[in-house]
């Protein structure tokens, strides 16, 4: 209970911050809206059905994103882990196209696959990836030697040791790395929806700035703060369940 | 047909060769202990027998299956007790012989217990489990009492020594412990120079076999003076 009460200390001294700012008038109305019209521009998005819609798109876009990078993340980070000839055939072109700011990819996705859904949901893959990538390569390199040799006395099948004994023992780092990789997801997300969208969250924050209403964009920001924090808890309570056998700390 | 037999091993990791020409033949049944100094080859020997990675010559005939206790438990962490016997289960009726190993070894009330939770006894009676769920005919034990206080080793010592009996295995025991040496093996071999090679071999009386009360003077003296020599021997060449 305490503990919950603190984390939304720093929340409730913003608001007072946001109202104060407002009843002031240390901005104009067309660069910051109070919460209460934020609210109520929140309750009329959802009473026309537009809302649930942005949600809905993005929602799935985001989950459609890391499904497929989860999928290529667990394939590509265990061979990479376990095979040191794989790790050097590919491991330095996936850190490459890893250096590449997600921003970048825009134009070409748009160009080769044009501005429908797939492009979107590969750019939301493509960030979504590396953070499992990364953290299950580490996790498969860190798992203990001496348990791989039991399985090894006990005669069983390479594609079985993977299996049995390696993904078991990194499966604490690939949670890290998907909690880490769905907050990406809806990163870049934003920067798909940014550029080429008539729906979504993404698509909400340009349409304010069009239309100069800071209060539509300051519901789609919020949306997304608490989208990105639902992910994270939800992560994390998956963590917690699973990974109940690790002798750390906590 | 022996159950182990091992003529002119010979193991070498690059230059420096561990395993000299050592040969060894253990009957059905027989528990042999090998004592010997740290680094003598004692565990290669065990991992030249298992078939890791220690690239032997010479030849190993093993009938039937090897199982292999660490020195570690080894447990997966991620498994409770029961799930870790089950884990080296094949078959059916492997599987099926996972309850009675457990309590074999004494594991029924501990079965949903995650390793981090189990004590350094329990933990090991849990390897020996998942090692004898395959009831194999070789058993190669790798030091696995030496993490134990002097109580519990004792312990596990009576239980290892019925469990072999009642399964009826083949045992080699690598040990750095004259009492445990004496107390469970049939025989007791002693590896011994640089590479090594077997120094000494006693075959203990039947009546001496697992008994804490037999008088076992004269063998520990003599085990005790081959495996001090060699000490001092080693401790003069380097």
């Amino acid at each position: 209970m305490r503990r919950t009460l603190l984390a939304w200390l720093v929340p409730a001294a913003i608001l007072v911050v946001w109202i104060v700012a407002g009843a002031a008038h240390w901005f104009a109305p067309d660069q910051l809206a109070p919460p209460s019209r934020v609210l109520a521009e929140l309750g009329s998005l959802w009473q026309r059905g537009l809302l649930q819609q942005d949600i809905l798109a993005s929602t799935v876009r985001v989950f459609a994103g890391f499904a497929i990078a989860l999928a290529l993340a667990v394939v590509l980070g265990t061979l990479v882990g376990l095979n040191r000839a794989v790790e050097r055939a590919i491991d330095p072109t996936l850190q490459a196209i890893r250096a590449v700011p997600s921003l970048a990819w825009v134009p070409l996705l748009l160009l080769w696959l044009g501005i429908g859904e797939s492009a979107k949901i590969t750019l939301i893959a493509i960030g979504a990836f590396f953070p499992v990538y990364v953290n299950l390569v580490a996790g498969v390199h860190g798992v203990d030697r001496k348990l791989v040799e039991v399985a090894r006395v006990l005669g069983l099948h390479p594609l079985a040791v993977a299996t049995r004994v390696v993904l078991p023992a990194a499966f604490p780092s690939l949670l890290v790395g998907a909690r880490i990789g769905l907050t990406q997801a809806w990163l870049f997300l934003v920067a798909a929806e940014l550029l080429a969208s008539t729906r979504g969250l993404g698509f909400l924050l340009t349409e304010g700035q069009q239309i100069s209403r800071p209060d539509e964009i300051l519901v789609a920001i919020l949306l997304l703060a608490l989208a990105g924090k639902l992910c994270e808890s939800g992560m994390l309570a998956i963590e917690r369940r699973t990974t109940a056998w690790t002798d750390g700390l906590r | 047909m022996s159950a182990i037999c091992i003529d002119d091993l010979r193991v070498a990791f690059g230059e420096l060769r561990v395993l000299d020409g050592l040969s060894l033949t253990v009957e059905r049944g027989e528990i042999v202990a090998v004592l010997g100094p740290s680094g003598c080859g004692k565990s290669t020997l065990l991992r030249a027998i298992a078939g890791l990675d220690v690239h032997p010559t010479g030849t190993i005939a093993v009938a039937g299956d090897v199982g292999y206790v660490f020195q570690e438990p080894r447990l997966f962490p991620w498994l409770n007790v029961e799930k870790n016997v089950r884990f080296a289960a094949r078959s059916p009726e492997e599987v099926a012989r996972v309850e009675a190993v457990l309590e074999l070894t004494g594991l029924q009330k501990a079965r949903a217990t995650l390793p981090k939770a189990l004590s350094g006894g329990m933990a090991q009676r849990a390897a020996l489990a998942r090692t004898l769920v395959r009831k194999p005919s070789v058993l190669l034990l790798d030091e696995p009492l030496a993490a134990l206080d002097a109580l519990r080793r004792m312990q596990l010592q009576e239980a290892l020594g019925e469990i072999i009996a009642t399964v009826g295995a083949t045992a080699i025991l690598v040990t750095h412990d004259i009492e445990e040496a004496l107390y469970l093996a049939d025989r007791i071999v002693v590896l011994g120079g640089s590479p090594s090679r077997i120094s000494l071999e006693i075959t203990l009386p039947s009546h001496k076999r697992r008994n804490r009360d037999a008088n076992l003077t004269a063998e520990r003296s003599t085990l005790f003076h081959a495996l001090s020599g060699d000490e001092l021997r080693q401790e003069e060449s380097a």
